[in-house]
């Protein structure tokens, strides 16, 4: 299967303390994939690489087998990576209409920027995207009145509205009630129909909800990789999380009991 | 030729140490707060006018004493501007924290008005403020203590235009009654003249030139601050909540640690710093309104390319920028450069003092494309979060 | 939903015609009641900082609108001065050299100052040579995602930079005296009333001229995006934009903004000297804007007039307490009126006009039907 994004032995040390260590990474085309990892675990590291953000100290990131060392993030940006924050940022100070249809602008050079002008196509995606994150009733009003869960939904909206081809996720449902996480759970499983997406998550219950392939980070490098059941069996993630040794089934059991919260 | 380098070198260390004199106190308020303190230049200035007052007051003392009044004066200038810093903190900056452009605009204010407080002090003045402090922040502590808050707002409102007409009715009459004797500007818009102790007129011969000893002084006075101040962030248990609140402020502020208390001692201390600066530039010429000015973009230039949060980039960045000041401006490098005839043509259009901040400028901005953060930028991913 | 765009497509139309219709009338009013009314020296006063207000467009364009606090604009103001009256010492020179180079021992000509001759040339430099510095200087700075404070203090230092370049510069630009005492410009003597009534006119209209120009820049997409640049930088960059380009455009906008306005309050004061490159007067500008109140033009423009005007006034009665009371209008206008006047205004109508703003904030009364029937009779109301 064709890989839409491969990481081979990505380094990145800030002052000798290193972030990522020898990180190997593929995702394939058309892929939904959870990342999960203590904190500290190098995965917010790990979507800066991808995104431009931090260039690697050793080894490279390719997407679609293309080198994206030498790229900046805008650059990046319209090759087709879609990026969302830990914490929500929307432009406080637009309409969340307006925030769709800055992301979903085609050409962002200057040129078209200054004397473009939407299309009515634009226009009406944008409007349907509103209705898909159920911001309709919200779409004029400034995105800094918007509630926090509403916020988590229009960052997702600007990212499909930019249409990438692969989207990184990172804690999409942190502060959300369950309800609003299960709609967020529904709209990925709905996006990776047509995306590659790549979702940083705690939330076990959610990851339960969405995952199909799960890879576990820790100090910088993948630590297993595998559906949700055997990595929350795999002895190494135990200890990765509870701190000690394993001996007995009963770990096992714990970590899942620990799991179901939704912190780990 | 070597030794006109050495000339050269050893008088751009003296001007680097005053531009890290100034700059320190700057460095560690911006590395805290993340803020540029435009009225910083008008503090140094008020350091250097104490030292002229407590020069003057030693004056009557008569000769022994007059020898050692620099240290008081020291002691002076830090507390009389880490006073000032204190109350600037206290009344305006901390309302402004997370606005650093904001800040910017109000320290300028500030500065505007210390210039001119300076050039027009008088006792009709100072007597007429304090009369307006009183009533004015007398009030608001009634007002504030008060259970009806009804009228609140309209109190203020009143309260503001009476204290101040009768702070100037006071200060009118008092201009009446004694004239010259309290409408008579201290210092006035003239510079003022610090005369330094004789021990530190002169210099220490070596070869055919001689070193002043003012200069050494202030390169020794340099060492002690940076050393001192360097002891108080790494040992002292207040240097390690300032650092603490320097690396993570909500953090430290979970923790327990007084960040409010942090911010305002670390604003003193800076403002102290620039009070010190002040004492030490009143020996390198007279003192004016407008001397602050002259060094205070010298010294954001050493925060700019020293970077944010070590000590050590500000002195590299301050002695670097002093030195190659130095050596352009006074023409040096034109010299060295004689047997290449374009080159010494080059650095002779430069070579007077005002042409050599114009290259010093252009080098700058060419370092920072090189590296933009600074000589030791901050790294992790916690930069521009 | 079709429906109701059309309805706010007409709406906007004819906002833009009233808009238009005021702007014009204010301009009419300016060019035709203002000469009646006051004598020539309060008239050369108003056109002077008529022009003011053209900085302060370009500062609000670069401040209020992208969020980056240029503490060097009187460089651009001041080369456009430059620009305009190194032509008219060269007319007024007749061929030989301008007269204060002679002075300084001059010979010949240097050559920068040739191609000044012509008043095509002139004219284009008012607008390019400032907007080009800013373009490059911003590029420069820009580039590095140096930003904030450090871009303020850097804008500053290049002020304290070309102050004494050409304080310095005797030879070429006359040293701290500048350029001044100017004779005729295109045949016509500048110190005549018909000629300053010119003056006059030409700065309202180019005032107009630049207020549509930000009026158009700020309305569509890319004042949308330059607000975007100054929330949250690098989400624009991270959505595909590259803020760098639309930064070093919009500082150069800004740039040629002031080197008009330089231009036409040179025109207007007979002289041009580094004195406008002095630190003060580009943090001054700042505080019009600061006053009138930010991220909006009108304020811009009205913050300019008004500081101006306090200005001449206190500095004529009471000359000492000018500083005190900039250093207060600074101090006030951050902490007690950070949006400035007219923000204050708008703000203290919105809250007037629906005291529901805080509902936002809890979803639970967003769902009470009451409310929700209210948001949409406002809405219809505003669409209409």
């Amino acid at each position: 299967m064709q890989k839409i994004l491969e990481i081979e032995d990505v380094t990145v040390s800030f002052d000798g303390f290193k972030a990522l260590n020898d990180l190997n990474f593929n995702l394939d085309v058309g892929e939904l994939r959870v990342l999960i990892g203590p904190n500290g675990a190098g995965k917010t590291t790990f979507l800066d690489v991808i995104t431009g953000k931090t260039k690697p100290t050793k080894g490279r990131v390719l997407f679609k087998g293309r080198n994206l060392r030498s790229l900046s993030e805008h650059q990046i940006a319209r090759l087709g990576i879609g990026r969302k924050f830990q914490t929500p940022r929307v432009y406080l100070n637009l309409t969340p209409r307006e925030n769709l249809e800055l992301t979903s602008n085609r050409k962002k050079n200057v040129w078209s920027t200054l004397v473009g002008k939407p299309k009515n196509a634009e226009r009406n995606s944008v409007a349907g995207l509103l209705e898909t994150i159920g911001l309709s009733s919200r779409a004029d009003i400034p995105a800094g009145l918007l509630s926090h869960g509403e916020k988590q939904r229009l960052e997702i909206g600007m990212l499909v509205a930019q249409s990438p081809d692969l989207l990184l996720v990172d804690e999409p449902v942190a502060g959300l009630t369950d309800e609003e996480t299960e709609n967020i759970g529904d709209l990925l499983l709905a996006l990776a129909e047509s995306h590659s997406i790549l979702v940083i998550e705690h939330d076990m219950e959610f990851v339960r909800q969405i995952a199909r392939k799960v890879t576990v980070l820790h100090q910088g490098s993948v630590l297993c990789e595998g559906n949700i059941d055997q990595v929350q069996n795999d002895p190494k993630v135990i200890e990765v999380y509870l701190g000690q040794p394993m001996d007995d089934s009963d770990t096992a059991h714990s970590l899942e009991l620990e799991a179901s919260g939704s912190e780990l | 030729m070597l030794i006109g380098l050495f000339d050269g070198l050893f008088n751009g260390i003296s001007i680097g140490a005053v531009l890290l004199i100034a700059a320190l106190g700057l460095a560690i308020v911006f590395g805290l707060m993340g803020v540029i303190n435009l009225a910083h230049g008008e503090l140094m200035m008020l350091g250097a006018y104490t030292t002229f007052v407590v020069q003057n007051a030693f004056r009557q003392f008569g000769e022994p004493f007059f020898e050692i009044y620099i240290f008081f004066a020291l002691i002076a200038a830090f507390f009389v501007t880490a006073g000032v810093g204190l109350i600037l903190e206290r009344g305006v900056i901390r309302y402004l924290y997370g606005r650093p452009l904001e800040t910017l605009l109000a320290t300028w204010g500030v500065s505007l008005i210390l210039q001119q407080f300076v050039r027009s002090v008088n006792w009709v003045l100072v007597i007429g403020l304090a009369v307006f402090c009183v009533l004015f922040f007398g009030g608001l502590w009634i007002l504030n203590h008060r259970q009806n808050r009804a009228f609140h707002k309209w109190a203020i409102a009143a309260l503001l235009p009476l204290s101040l007409g009768i702070a100037i009715a006071v200060g009118r009459f008092l201009a009446d009654t004694y004239q010259l004797a309290v409408t008579r500007p201290w210092f006035g818009a003239q510079n003022v003249d610090v005369s330094a102790p004789t021990w530190l007129r002169g210099g220490l011969p070596l070869g055919n030139f001689q070193l002043p000893y003012a200069r050494l002084f202030i390169i020794a006075l340099t060492i002690v601050c940076v050393a001192g101040l360097y002891y108080f962030l790494q040992r002292s248990p207040w240097g390690l909540r300032i650092r603490a609140v320097t690396q993570n402020r909500s953090m430290s502020s979970c923790l327990g640690i007084p960040t409010q208390k942090v911010d305002a001692l670390t604003f003193a201390l800076g403002s102290g710093l620039a009070g010190v600066a002040g004492c030490a530039i009143s020996y390198l010429g007279s003192v004016g309104p407008n001397t602050g000015q002259n060094y205070i973009v010298d010294t954001f230039m050493v925060v700019v390319v020293g970077g944010v949060g070590k000590l050590v980039g500000t002195i590299v960045a301050a002695l670097a920028i002093g030195t190659v000041n130095y050596l352009v401006g006074s023409g040096t490098l034109a010299i060295l450069f004689t047997p290449i005839q374009p080159l010494a043509d080059f650095f002779t259009f430069f070579a007077t003092t005002s042409m050599a901040k114009v290259m010093v400028f252009a080098l700058i901005i060419a370092f920072l494309q090189v590296r933009p953060g600074g000589i030791f930028p901050q790294k992790g991913r916690t930069v521009d979060a | 939903m079709d429906a109701v765009s059309r309805i706010g497509a007409r709406g906007k139309r004819q906002a833009f015609w009233i808009e238009a219709a005021i702007v014009g009338a204010i301009a009419l009013f300016l060019i035709i009641v203002m000469p009646v009314v006051l004598s020539n020296f309060r008239l050369n006063l108003l056109g002077r900082f008529l022009s003011l207000a053209i900085v302060a467009l370009g500062i609000d364009l670069i401040w209020g609108y992208t969020g980056l606090l240029s503490l060097g604009h009187g460089i651009f103001f001041a080369l456009g001065g430059y620009a305009i009256s190194m032509h008219i010492k060269l007319e007024d020179a007749d061929g030989g050299l301008p007269d204060f180079m002679s002075l300084y021992g001059g010979t010949e000509l240097p050559w920068f100052w040739e191609p000044f001759y012509s008043f095509p040339f002139a004219t284009f430099a008012v607008v390019t040579i400032p907007a080009l510095l800013a373009g490059v200087l911003g590029y420069l700075v820009f580039r590095n995602r140096i930003k904030g404070v450090y871009f303020s203090i850097l804008t500053q230092a290049a002020t304290i930079v070309f102050f004494n370049f050409f304080n310095g510069q005797q030879k070429l630009f006359n040293g701290t005296n500048g350029l001044t005492n100017f004779q005729t410009l295109l045949g016509a003597s500048v110190n005549t009333q018909s000629t300053q009534f010119v003056f006059y006119s030409l700065t309202i209209i180019l005032l107009v001229g630049a207020y549509a120009l930000c009026r158009w820049l700020t309305s569509g997409r890319f004042g949308r995006l330059l607000m975007a640049i100054r929330d949250d930088e690098s989400r624009v960059r991270f959505s595909g934009y590259n803020p760098t380009e639309f930064k070093v455009l919009v500082f150069a906008v800004s740039g040629a903004l002031a080197g008009i306005a330089g231009a036409m309050y040179t025109l207007q004061s007979g002289s041009v000297s580094p004195r406008l490159m002095d630190v003060a007067f580009s943090i001054e500008m700042v505080i019009w804007v600061a006053i009138g109140g930010r991220g909006t033009l009108v304020g811009a423009i009205l913050g300019a007039l008004l500081v101006n005007y306090a200005r001449s006034f206190l500095s004529e009665q009471f000359a000492e307490i000018w500083l005190f009371f900039q250093g207060a209008l600074f101090l006030i206008v951050v902490t007690v009126l950070p949006d400035g006047i007219v923000g204050w205004l708008k703000s203290q109508g919105i809250q007037s006009l629906r005291g529901r703003k805080q509902a936002f904030t809890y979803p639970s009364l967003e769902e009470d039907p009451e409310i929700q029937q209210e948001r949409q009779e406002l809405e219809t109301k505003s669409s209409e």
